[in-house]
């Protein structure tokens, strides 16, 4: 096996980027739009989740903790199938016109990451001290009052759960292939186009792709990271 | 200082620094948010792009009819679907046409689901089917070229020389003896069901191959893939197989260097390749843009089309890859061939018999 394809990769890669692609940056654009969409659904429905779950008592709550982290490995096929057969045009939810369109990968992906934010977000808040939660409320502080100070104090690793459901979102392919079928100029996103150019033989291009995926990722993660330090 | 008793340093330091917390907490919460300042505003920020995002995709103006086609992998690897393309949206800028390239099945499947408009595939059965379940309507076919088999320049089976189906035969027999392999698409494409039927012309049980082994090992010579055709190319290439392949993709990764493999067996009555489109029925699915795909049909079947056709690859891979059916059949100079097509392709005597036409008006002219 030679490295050729490797190297040629990081040439192409480096090519495209310092003469911005137009394709190239309408996918990497199209990538990050729908990632971002997928994680801000996501948190709007997985941060209260995990709150409600990790501060309040119910029968069942080892369970439902165990559920979602089981989740959290759910395989991107799978469940761009069953997403697939709900929004086909024929499907229970074809009315909403979702399949083959960018909002209906990002709904896809959402699905997908809630559960690692619920999970990052009930083990953050865990890790917290318990006389923590009990001194806030001894203060004198409302539900909310005391979720507001316990997550601000969970800071880190609510935000580690976050960036962890972006990078998901970023880097799967199923769900990608399965809901946007990799149209061009449509809902063409970088794991798409790496699949479909390896398919195609094109080797170094799905490198070059591949390396840009991983910059995006590496740039988010260390940006995150010199904000949490700073804490 | 040492603290005994009473709450650790630490809860008692933030009870300390955040005396006017509470105050902070009560203005967060009348704004809705819940983070210290600087990470609100990198929340927000993020939230608005991601926002403005979603909305300029969902709102951006896009009056044009958005056309569906459901089309196999062998036609979108060569790039010619790109072309026609660019071309059709020029020529008709009320369309914006867009390709699925899936295996035959699947993109059958599709359509059948109505998530596609119309379909551009090479499998005259499973056409067939497609039309009589009522769902496909309006069959043109478009164009023919030729599958061919390939496998290892060293020829470890012999083959050279031999027609298609004594080519199998004679693999399956080297094959259980370890001296030859066969890669199968294995993912019911088009090219998949070529090659059933091709086995199916030998008298051999395929059910059976499938599971033999070769002498003195474990392991099977009938190799299925479950891929695309440049996937199973790239997998026969390195297993030194035999695979049957449409000739664009073939060209194409011979062009690139991608395989190495070479031609063994040329074009026949029995690898014969016909490509057709298929309209998707709209009394089926009422989601269908019927209208848009008739279009586009009869933009395939034009002229300029089956120009292009002609000449498409000789430029890149100094061959071309397509032929023209309908340019073909108005020039009635190869009785031989359309005899081929009229017996593989025709159904009752026609590319498509009149109950499964609707609407057609001119396109049978």
């Amino acid at each position: 096996m030679s490295w050729r394809p490797v190297i040629e990769g990081l040439r192409e890669a480096a090519r495209l980027i310092a003469t911005g692609d137009r394709e190239v940056v309408e996918i990497t654009l199209r990538s990050i739009q729908t990632a971002s969409l997928a994680t801000l659904l996501a948190t709007l429905i997985g941060l209260p989740l995990g709150v409600a779950i990790s501060m309040r008592d119910f029968r069942g709550k080892r369970f439902v903790k165990i559920f979602f982290n089981g989740l959290v490995g759910i395989p991107t096929v799978t469940l761009g199938l069953l997403l697939w057969t709900l929004f086909s045009r024929s499907g229970p939810l074809g009315f909403m016109g979702l399949l083959y369109t960018v909002p209906g990968i990002a709904v896809g992906e959402a699905v997908l990451i809630v559960p690692i934010i619920v999970s990052f977000v009930v083990s953050a808040i865990e890790a917290k001290d318990v006389q923590l939660r009990d001194l806030v409320k001894t203060l004198g502080a409302s539900e909310m009052e005391t979720s507001i100070a316990i997550l601000r104090e969970a800071y880190a690793g609510v935000s580690l759960a976050i960036v962890s459901g972006f990078n998901r979102a970023f880097a799967e392919l199923g769900i990608a292939m399965m809901l946007g079928a990799n149209i061009r100029g449509l809902t063409r996103v970088l794991t798409t186009t790496i699949a479909l150019q390896k398919d195609m033989g094109e080797i170094g291009l799905s490198f070059a792709l591949s390396f840009i995926l991983l910059l995006v990722i590496m740039s988010l993660n260390f940006v995150m990271g010199l904000l949490r330090r700073e804490d | 200082m040492a603290v005994h008793n009473g709450p650790p340093e630490r809860l008692k330091r933030y009870v300390r620094t955040n005396t006017s917390y509470w105050e902070g907490i009560e203005i967060a919460r009348i704004a809705g948010v819940n983070l210290r300042q600087r990470n609100i505003i990198i929340f927000a920020a993020v939230a608005i792009i991601g926002l403005a995002a979603a909305g300029w995709y969902m709102m951006r103006p896009n009056p044009k009819e958005h056309l569906i086609v459901s089309t196999t992998t062998s036609l979108y690897e060569t790039g010619l679907l790109d072309v026609l393309k660019a071309r059709f949206e020029a020529k008709y800028p009320a369309y914006n046409v867009s390709f699925i390239s899936q295996g035959t099945g699947l993109a059958i499947e599709t359509a059948k689901r109505g998530d596609a408009d119309m379909i551009l595939v090479h499998a005259p059965n499973s056409e067939l089917g497609f039309l009589e379940s009522g769902y496909g309507v309006n069959r043109k076919i478009i164009a023919y070229n030729f599958f061919i088999i390939v496998g290892p320049e060293s020829d470890p089976a012999e083959i050279s020389g031999l027609g298609p189906v004594e080519t199998l035969l004679k693999i399956a027999k080297e094959g259980s003896k370890g001296n030859a392999l066969w890669v199968s698409r294995g993912d019911n494409s088009g090219t998949h069901s070529k090659e059933k039927s091709l086995w199916e012309d030998t008298g051999l049980d395929l059910e059976e191959l499938k599971v033999q082994k070769i002498e003195g090992s474990g392991s099977p010579w009938y190799i299925e893939a479950g891929a695309g055709m440049t996937a199973t190319l790239q997998l026969a290439d390195q297993k030194d197989a035999y695979t049957l392949a449409d000739v664009g993709t073939f060209l194409k990764n011979s062009k690139t260097g991608n395989i190495q493999l070479v031609k063994v067996v040329d074009s026949g009555k029995e690898t014969i390749n016909i490509y057709s489109a298929i309209a998707c029925n709209p009394e089926k699915n009422s989601g269908v843009k019927f209208d848009g795909a008739m279009v586009f049909i009869k933009f395939l079947v034009s002229d300029e089309v089956q120009e292009l056709l002609e000449d498409f690859g000789e430029e890149e891979y100094d061959s071309t890859l397509f032929e023209p059916w309908v340019k073909t059949l108005k020039a009635n100079s190869d009785a031989e061939l359309i005899g081929w097509v009229e017996e593989y392709a025709y159904f009752e005597g026609s590319e498509c018999p009149t109950k499964h036409r609707y609407k057609s008006a001119d396109l049978y002219g």
